[in-house]
């Protein structure tokens, strides 16, 4: 069986076909544990698991509270706003001090890309990277992954379509390098203004016209569009956005018959996608959100107890 | 006291070049002549280096360092930088307005001037602020600072963003024959970026400059130029765009200088990758591209001179978030090693380069240079073969945000020389 050798999650990049692939089976495992009456398993009692989240997340933080707690690890939860950040402490004076006490993993959020970074040398505990600025939201794009194996029974050969604002997307990011690691062809689309300079150095190919994206997808991702791009002048007005980006049942028409239909959330009802599209039958948004906490238990799992520290037993 | 040195290569672009012995007496160059003519005195008040496979020019100088004093010497005092100037080479250097308090006034010209006449020697030129706090809105008294000392005006850092006050500080200070230097950036495009727009940036996830938020501004300050007939002196030129505005604008006849610094024809944003903070500065680090343009701007004359851009910061400003960290890197020590490699590259000849970093700058600033008898000694002694590695522990800058720490160098400054008296010396005197 492959080693995970991995001390950090900080990126798709640094992750192998074959480390993903051992993710994605591990989760499939764990998603057993949730489904159970007692939702816990002894495997990382003992480990301590801090929860640093200096933006403000429900999902991602409470997924991975959960992972923590249904393999018994003890996890503490620590936001921005209550942290010593705001009494001018810095990030690597912030993480040595946590590092003091011994946990055996750090899970960031922060609004700078590359902060995780900066923790993962310094420190000898575990990072995972929960979304850092721009740059990465790898846990999200291995719970996308994971949701669409789990439906097409492969990743490879693959076409996926991810829709809207590029540019300030992390998990876009993510997802381009993780679909296009594992054999998938990726598709972005969105208005030039939200499409990033040099996209196309991830391997995938760029379109502003969203039939031609959604034309033969097996998967469409929906993004997020942040109502305060109206003020930068990346587009001209929410309606505008909707629709030319907007996903509803008439541009839905021209997708494959089994297309999957996933946003990585929190969703926009009305403005980049319709209602009745994020309830329709090919909507697979919140099975994400179950297999969020799977992957997050699956990385924890491999982190802090699974083959890396088994290797030096 | 009198210094002699003997049969180094000398080179004054336009008039000297050959092998030949330097006498220095009371702080002038008292003779030049082939070498083996000067005999060394008996008696022992000679100081006599032997520079053969050496070269001497006339002092270098940086027309463009941030020192701290007054107002941040945690990062670089006036002191430290002086040493740091002279350890690589440098009898001068002009120092930039924003420090804490602005050089937006005789007092802190004066101020500056004092301190810099207790350093090492090497010679300071304060360069005065523009705009009274670096505000943009209201200029300073330019008479009374260049009374003070100040050679130039720029609010360096930030750029002039009213073309209707970047009009008027150009007509008023070529009143008074002030070079002003600009320091070109469209903030709004610039959109508080931090680093070169492009692939690079969009994997990292880092906010882009587009090489356009320099050069809309070159393009402005040109058309400043050619209204007003001022000097216009553009400082830190990064992209290809504003080396081919500023070419256009010298072929016609239009009063513009330039200068970009070593980090701009050595680096590209290739080096922020890891998100190194080493690599960050304003403008940012831009692609091969515009190296290559900056190189062929330095080749054609295009871009007159290489200025450093020296910008302490310690690690308070530089070891956090790559988005929170300052802009800027030190150069003093490292800038002549690294315009050597252009020498090595073909891309300038020794004199072209000696050109761009001592004589250009001084015509520009209407500083005296040169090397003739009767002449102010400010002299470099450089020894081109001296390969060494970059310690930014040991270097003389209080601060270490340099991003060639580690890198090999060939070329060295071993004695530097300001008004007669050795302010750096690395080569031993003979017996």
């Amino acid at each position: 069986m492959h080693k995970f050798t991995n001390k950090d999650i900080l990126e798709i990049s640094t992750l192998s076909v074959e480390d993903i692939s051992l993710i994605l089976d591990t989760a499939d495992r764990m998603k057993e544990i949730s489904e159970r009456p007692v939702k816990k398993v002894p495997t990382l009692r003992g480990k301590t698991v801090v929860l640093y989240f200096y933006e403000p997340s429900t999902r991602t933080r409470t997924s991975f509270d959960i992972a923590a707690k249904r393999l018994s690890a003890d996890s503490i939860s620590l936001s921005g706003s209550s942290s010593s950040m705001v009494k001018g402490e810095t990030l690597l004076d912030t993480a040595r001090n946590l590092e003091a006490m011994r946990p055996d993993v750090i899970v960031l959020r922060h609004p700078s890309a590359g902060a995780p970074h900066i923790l993962a040398k310094a420190l000898d505990a575990s990072v995972i990277n929960a979304g850092d600025g721009m740059h990465a939201h790898p846990t999200q794009a291995l719970l996308d992954m994971l949701t669409v194996r789990q439906h097409k029974g492969t990743l490879s050969g693959l076409r996926i379509a991810i829709i809207g604002d590029i540019a300030h997307s992390r998990v876009a990011r993510s997802d381009c390098e993780g679909f296009v690691k594992m054999g998938a062809s990726v598709i972005l689309c969105g208005p030039p203004t939200l499409i990033p300079k040099g996209i196309e150095s991830f391997g995938v190919t760029v379109t502003f016209d969203m039939n031609a994206a959604i034309d033969g997808a097996d998967v469409i991702m929906m993004l997020r569009i942040q109502k305060e791009r109206q003020s930068g002048f990346f587009f001209p007005s929410e309606r505008e956005y909707a629709r030319r980006y907007g996903l509803n049942l008439e541009k839905l028409k021209c997708a494959k018959p089994d297309v999957l239909i996933m946003h990585p959330g929190p969703m926009n009802r009305g403005l980049e996608i319709s209602p009745d599209v994020a309830d329709g039958p090919h909507a697979v948004i919140l099975d994400q959100v179950t297999n969020g906490v799977a992957v997050r238990m699956a990385l924890l799992y491999l982190v802090s107890g699974g083959t890396r520290n088994a290797d030096s037993d | 006291m009198r210094i002699l040195i003997r049969g180094a290569r000398v080179i004054d672009p336009g008039s000297l070049d050959g092998r030949m012995d330097v006498l220095v007496q009371d702080g002038r160059i008292a003779d030049i002549q082939p070498e083996g003519v000067i005999k060394a005195r008996s008696g022992n008040d000679t100081a006599v280096y032997e520079a053969a496979g050496h070269i001497l020019t006339p002092g270098l100088i940086d027309m463009h360092v941030h020192f701290r004093e007054p107002g941040q010497e945690y990062k670089e005092t006036i002191a430290s930088g002086c040493r740091a100037a002279a350890a690589g080479g440098f009898t001068a250097v002009c120092t930039m307005p924003n420090t804490i308090p602005v050089n937006d006034n005789a007092q802190v010209t004066r101020f500056i001037l004092s301190q810099a006449a207790k350093s090492c020697g090497v010679r300071v030129y304060p360069v005065g602020a523009v705009s009274k706090s670096l505000d943009g809105k209201s200029l300073s008294e330019f008479e009374e600072l260049k009374e003070a000392g100040a050679v130039a005006v720029t609010d360096d850092g930030r750029p002039v963003t009213s073309s209707l006050m970047m009009r008027r500080a150009m007509e008023y200070a070529g009143g008074l024959e002030l070079p002003v230097i600009s320091h070109c950036e469209d903030l709004a495009l610039a959109h508080g970026g931090a680093m070169n727009e492009g692939a690079v940036a969009t994997r990292l996830g880092l906010s882009g400059i587009p090489n356009a938020a320099e050069t809309i501004m070159v393009l402005r300050d040109i058309a400043l130029c050619e209204l007003t007939g001022a000097r216009l002196h553009i400082a830190h030129v990064s992209t290809r765009e504003s080396v081919r505005a500023i070419r256009e604008a010298k072929k016609n006849g239009i009063a513009v200088t330039a200068e970009t610094a070593p980090h701009y024809f050595t680096l590209t944003e290739d080096a922020v990758r890891d998100y190194s903070t080493h690599a960050k500065m304003n403008p940012p680090l831009r692609t091969q591209q515009d190296v290559d343009a900056i190189c062929e701007g330095l080749r054609d004359g295009t871009l007159d001179v290489i200025a450093t851009d020296h910008a302490p910061h310690s690690s308070v400003e530089k070891n956090v978030e790559f988005d929170n960290a300052a802009n800027g890197i030190i150069g003093l020590e490292t800038s002549l090693a690294l315009g050597l490699r252009l020498v090595d590259s073909g891309v300038l000849s020794l004199t072209g380069l000696i050109e761009k970093m001592s004589t250009r700058p001084a015509a520009i600033l209407g500083l005296t240079s040169g090397l003739k008898i009767g002449a102010v000694a400010d002299i470099t002694v450089i020894d081109p073969q001296r390969v060494w590695t970059v310690d930014a522990g040991r270097l003389q800058s209080i601060s270490r945000n340099t991003p060639f720490d580690g890198w090999t160098l060939k070329g060295k400054a071993v004695l530097t020389v300001v008004n007669g008296v050795v302010v750096f010396e690395q080569m031993p005197k003979a017996e």
